[in-house]
């Protein structure tokens, strides 16, 4: 049976202008099967949030190593839930310090992820996410 | 070498090759940091068409691969200039104390991201980022607070601005005159790098041919006025950062380079008006002899170019002089103290490829910007190379290793491969608005990142010697809200009482030079000393010259 493609919106918020991370995860993520949407830079919140939704997606990554994520992954959050999206995953990574991650994955974002991080680590996640909340459903 | 000798040679170094074969080797794949094949033995057979005098020469002498300047750091050591800015202006203001106490040489300035795409620290799009990557300044007055105490007229400032680098060499320019300081006494260098913005580091505002005119505005002015200053830093340093090859660093930052000169041709400019200010900046990444001879090929390649191509005929205009900074992507958050080792034998790379100032990483950078403290053992190492190494005894010391001379010349012949390409492409912008660069570095970006994952690449502390359960215990330095809004009040209080009459001519004054091409520098000057904000400033520009947005690919 062939299983369900996983639709995946990769974003780079705000002035942050450091795309290698956020250009080799969506390889990596395409490579592992996945359908990966690229929103490019300087992305508002409210442009990612819509992306998602005309875009149907699974999942949204976000990508920031500008020091401004206690600003855009709250905000993205919050949009989300404005507009219903509670079954998509909020996941991302860049050069955030671990008291940050804890303080963001309790506000509800999915895991998030620093640097030397292994892109198939990231892969398997989003993928044990994707099959339990098809489980779920 | 004699034929005889040659034949010699041959005949040993094949049978070495036989009983090397012969013997099992701990891996598999043999290569740099680049991914480009390294062999296990260099000899004079690698070198066998060399010419001392048309390959080499002597320091300070044509082609000026073994040096820029005849006795090197024997005459001067490089200049030590840690890049830094957070937060407010008084609070990189007071790091900037703190360097300068410690033995630094030169300032470097790092702005923040609504500096660097010229936005005001209270536009909706600042939300977040003032003063966390870098210091905000919105105003003359930012300025002059970020210099308070330094005299102008003898500290040397280097300022990584791109788009918006004409209005803050202006704000500059400003500060300095009310500190009674004249523009043709002040020393330092913009980035004001467009180019590499759109490869690499992506702060661009304006579509290239407004920007490229921006920065031929800034070199003819500082052509005419501003004899000490470096008006352009041409950069690698990003490009490398965004996963490039050594090769594609050198290639792709040179036909930057070139682009610079022939739009200045183009002004009109002599080039042996305008060639001398050049400069140039590279990354030092962790193959050691791969990076130097980088930076020798670097050199050559440039010699060639300016005076064969361009017609340069000042000894000077040949001269490529450059800044080095060590590699934030190779530093690893885990194990960070391990990054001090990685710099260290970074900046002895750029040392020994004869690099003119030199910023060594702090070891807490991939987890924040760096603390105190961080900083000063980066730059302590810089001074433990300069004064306890010894490898500043003699110039170019590594020149004539059989390694090291083969991998100069492979570096010249892949970069002379790449112009070849660009100029199939019609040139360097036409090669940016079709993706080119960004794709072949993104590609390279991605088959280093496999290399690691697959373990053909060691990574200590990431891939493997991993300390499980590991818990960072270093300090790491906080941006507050509060220096937001220290700045924002600041701001809106400087805007309230200014004369706003004069500070809307003075936007009208640029509004009309950018339309009808006259050069921007004196009304950007007029401008800043009328208290115009940046964000005002740029948002007349931006109305102007409209702003580009980049194909998005992976």
């Amino acid at each position: 049976m062939e299983t369900e493609r996983i639709r995946i919106i990769v974003a780079k918020p705000g002035l942050d202008g450091h795309d290698r991370g956020a250009k080799v995860v969506a390889a990596a993520l395409r490579d592992a099967g996945m359908e990966v949407i690229y929103t490019g830079l300087r992305q508002t919140p409210e442009m990612i949030v819509e992306a998602a939704l005309q875009e149907d997606a699974d999942v949204i990554a976000l990508s920031i190593l500008s020091g401004a994520h206690m600003t855009h992954f709250p905000r993205v959050l919050e949009l989300m839930r404005e507009k219903g999206m509670e079954d998509i995953l909020l996941t991302g990574g860049g050069i955030i310090p671990e008291a940050d991650m804890a303080e963001l994955e309790a506000l509800g974002t999915g895991r998030l992820f620093g640097p030397g991080t292994d892109t198939t680590d990231i892969v398997a996640y989003i993928q044990q996410w994707h099959a339990s909340r098809s489980d779920a459903s | 070498m004699s034929a005889q000798d040659d034949g010699k040679i041959q005949a040993e170094r094949d049978a070495w090759a036989e009983k090397a074969a012969a013997q099992s080797e701990w891996k598999d794949h043999w290569f740099t940091t680049s991914s480009e094949p390294i062999e296990p033995l260099y000899t004079p057979l690698d070198l066998d068409d060399h010419d001392y005098h048309r390959d080499l020469g002597f320091p300070g002498s044509y082609p000026f691969t073994r040096g820029v300047y005849t006795n090197l750091y024997r005459g001067r050591l490089w200049t030590m200039r840690m890049f830094a800015g957070f937060g407010t202006a008084e609070d990189t203001n007071a790091r900037f104390h703190y360097l300068l106490e410690r033995g630094q040489t030169g300032l470097s300035t790092a702005f923040d991201l609504p500096t660097l795409y010229g936005y005001d620290s209270d536009h909706e799009f600042s939300t977040g980022e003032v003063g966390r990557c870098g210091v905000a300044v919105s105003s003359l007055e930012d300025m002059e607070i970020l210099f308070d105490r330094i005299d102008l007229g003898s500290v040397s400032t280097s300022m990584t601005i791109n788009s918006p680098a004409a209005v803050l060499l202006a704000f500059y320019v400003a500060a300095a005159e009310r500190q009674g300081v004249g523009p043709e006494k002040l020393s330092g260098t913009t980035q004001n790098d467009i180019l590499k913005e759109y490869i690499a580091q992506k702060e661009f505002i304006f579509p290239p041919e407004p920007s490229m005119r921006l920065i031929t505005d800034t070199v003819e002015y500082c052509t005419r006025h501003m004899p000490r200053w470096h008006p352009i830093s041409i950069s690698g340093y990003h490009i490398r950062e965004a996963g490039s090859t050594a090769a594609q660093e050198l290639a792709f930052t040179l036909a930057d380079g070139f682009a610079y000169v022939e739009a200045a041709l183009e002004r009109g400019l002599a080039v042996d008006e305008f060639a001398p200010r050049l400069s140039f900046f590279f990354n030092a990444h962790n193959d050691f002899f791969e990076e130097i001879a980088k930076y020798r090929a670097a050199r050559r390649i440039y010699a060639r170019r300016m005076r064969e191509k361009y017609g340069a005929r000042n000894e000077r205009s040949l001269l490529m002089r450059f800044h080095t900074q060590t590699a934030g992507c190779s530093l690893t958050a885990q194990q960070p103290e391990n990054n001090i080792v990685r710099v260290a034998i970074q900046a002895l790379a750029g040392v020994l490829g004869g690099t003119q100032s030199l910023h060594t990483n702090s070891m807490d950078e991939t987890l924040a910007l760096p603390s105190d403290k961080a900083v000063k053992i980066a730059l302590r190492t810089q001074q433990i190379i300069a004064h306890e190494s010894g490898v500043t005894n003699s110039i170019d010391p590594l020149a004539g290793s059989y390694l090291l001379e083969s991998l100069t010349d492979r570096m010249e012949t892949e970069a002379e491969a790449y112009f070849d390409r660009i100029d199939e492409l019609g040139g360097v912008i036409p090669a940016i608005e079709k993706g080119f660069f960004q794709q072949e570095i993104a590609r390279a970006a991605y088959r280093y990142q496999r290399e690691i994952e697959q373990r053909q690449r060691t990574i200590v502390g990431v891939n493997d010697f991993v300390d499980p359960g590991e818990k960072i215990e270093i300090p790491i330095l906080e941006i507050t809200d509060e220096m937001q809004d220290r700045q924002i009040a600041r701001l809106r209080a400087l805007r309230a009482r200014r004369d706003d009459n004069a500070a809307g001519r003075a936007l009208e004054e640029i509004d009309r030079v950018c339309r009808e091409g006259e050069n921007v520098m004196p009304a950007l000057i007029e401008a800043a000393k009328a208290w115009c904000t940046l964000g005002e400033i740029v948002d007349v520009m931006r109305e102007v010259f409209g702003t580009y947005t980049e194909p998005a690919m992976f």
